[in-house]
């Protein structure tokens, strides 16, 4: 297959990026997207040129740190994919395709396509943990119903992406958020904790710059796990709770 | 939830116009003395303003979340996202521009001069005044589809945004959304039809 990639570039945080278009050609239907750019920068260095930053590490859909957005979809044209997940057969042979960084104002463009996702790193800090004091019981020993198990699972299935704040057309970071409150609200050892994990989180969520949700489920579309908006009403809930009984 | 409540009180009151002047006008009559009436014009007003106040907030700070420069250079190809859900503040903007209107043509002339303690004009004639001008019907319209769409994301993003909803619960209340939305158009999209044809139909009698 054959490719032309139109890709940002921006040679740091400071600096002014720009779209630049490479060819690629000879490229198998059952390549890796990522595969794709990897033969690509290759390429870029053999010509003696700066190969194209982007972020990746697991390559099999459970780090979360591959991050593009292309042809207009976070993690590209497939359903609840990652872009690591993406293969060059969803795409037809000569397309142009734009790749972008995500973009939002809380996730600023370090370099290429990299972007800092450090602000989801301080909303879990704020929040995203459990800390009981005492003698924990061993979590087997607990019984948890298994309607209670799966939804804690479902949400737990969050990757930390970053996709749903890029598609968000407020680059609103609530599913996130909510799943890591619902993950954690749905089990006894993390409900002893849940109304102050909910304002915690929230409160750092909107200190960060991250825009508000006004629901066009957009984010549930393009989660590679998933994850429901059924879980950003769990964290309406138990916010306006929490803050009810302050 | 306040604000689709006082939605559907409207419509009530009004079709009272299409099945008889009497009726209406002694709807108009209770609206105008009732005390719990009295009492909840002001709350309504605090509504209205408080809401319309916060959207502006959650607006701005929602275009702050992506600013200008940040845009994509191709535009979101996600499809789920319902036209109303992409668009609630511009169709805010327009509802409220058209309750400027609806407020010169009405309001003024019952609602304020009653708080003025001055006779209003007799509201049926008002009403079939207003509606014997095609423009105006025509502008209403546009208006009730304006609140059909708003209406149509913002009755279940409600409920979300209160966290009363669930995976089951969501489609339920798209769908009474929806259905609410349309009864809304459908129901004030009758008044200015019927009055605008009842009109031509008298003329055409007349003539
Ligand atoms: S909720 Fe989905 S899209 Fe958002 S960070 Fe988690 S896995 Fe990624
Ligand atoms: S590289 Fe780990 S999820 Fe894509």
């Amino acid at each position: 297959m054959k490719f032309t990639l139109k890709i940002w570039r921006q040679k740091n945080a400071k600096a002014k990026g720009r779209f630049e278009t490479y060819q690629v050609e000879g490229i198998s239907p059952d390549t890796s997207f990522l595969e794709m750019l990897d033969i690509l920068n290759e390429k870029l260095v053999r010509e003696g040129k700066e190969p194209v930053a982007f972020d990746h590490d697991c390559r099999e859909g459970i780090c979360g740190m591959c991050s593009l957005y292309v042809n207009g979809r976070a993690h590209g044209p497939d359903d609840d994919v990652t872009t690591c997940q993406l293969h060059c057969r969803k795409f037809h042979d000569g397309d142009t395709i734009t790749i972008e960084p995500w973009r939002s104002a809380a996730f600023p463009v370090i370099k290429d396509l990299v972007v800092n996702r450090g602000a989801f790193d301080q909303i879990l800090q704020a929040g995203g943990f459990i800390n009981i004091g005492g003698i924990v019981p061993d979590a087997n020993a607990i019984p948890i119903s298994k309607v209670d198990a799966d939804e804690s699972m479902d949400a737990a299935a969050c990757i930390g992406c970053g996709a749903c704040v890029a598609t968000c057309k407020n680059g609103s970071a609530m599913l996130f958020v909510a799943a890591r409150v619902s993950s954690l609200a749905k089990l006894p050892q993390g409900r002893v904790e849940a109304a102050r994990r909910a304002k915690a989180m929230v409160a750092k969520m909107d200190e960060l710059g991250f825009g508000a949700c006004s629901n066009t489920q957009a984010c549930e579309a393009e989660c590679p796990k998933g994850v429901s908006i059924a879980h950003i009403a769990r964290l309406n809930r138990e916010f306006l709770l929490a803050k009810v009984q302050d | 939830m306040f604000l689709l409540v006082f939605v559907a009180l409207h419509l009530a009151l009004n079709l009272a116009a299409v099945v008889s002047a009497d009726l209406y006008r002694q709807a108009c009559e209770f609206m105008d003395t009732n005390i719990l009436v009295k009492i909840m014009v002001p709350v309504l007003a605090l509504g209205f303003i408080v809401h319309i106040l916060f959207s502006i907030f959650v607006e701005f700070k929602n275009w702050t979340g992506r600013p200008a420069e940040m845009r994509y250079a191709v535009p979101c190809k996600t499809k789920v996202s319902s036209w109303a859900s992409k668009n609630m503040f511009v169709l805010g903007v327009i509802v409220v521009l058209f309750l400027v209107l609806h407020f010169t043509h009405f309001w003024m002339h019952m609602q304020l001069q009653s708080f003025l303690g001055k006779e209003g004009t007799d509201p049926y004639q008002l009403v079939v005044n207003t509606f014997s001008n095609p423009v105006i019907c025509v502008l209403y319209i546009v208006w009730f589809a304006a609140i059909y769409f708003h209406i149509s994301h913002g009755f279940w993003s409600a409920f979300q945004s209160i966290g009363l909803n669930n995976s089951k619960w969501l489609p339920r209340l798209q769908f009474l959304a929806k259905l609410y939305a349309i009864c809304v158009f459908l129901g004030f999209t009758l008044i200015p039809v019927y009055f605008l044809c009842c009109k031509c139909c008298c003329c055409a009698g007349s003539c």
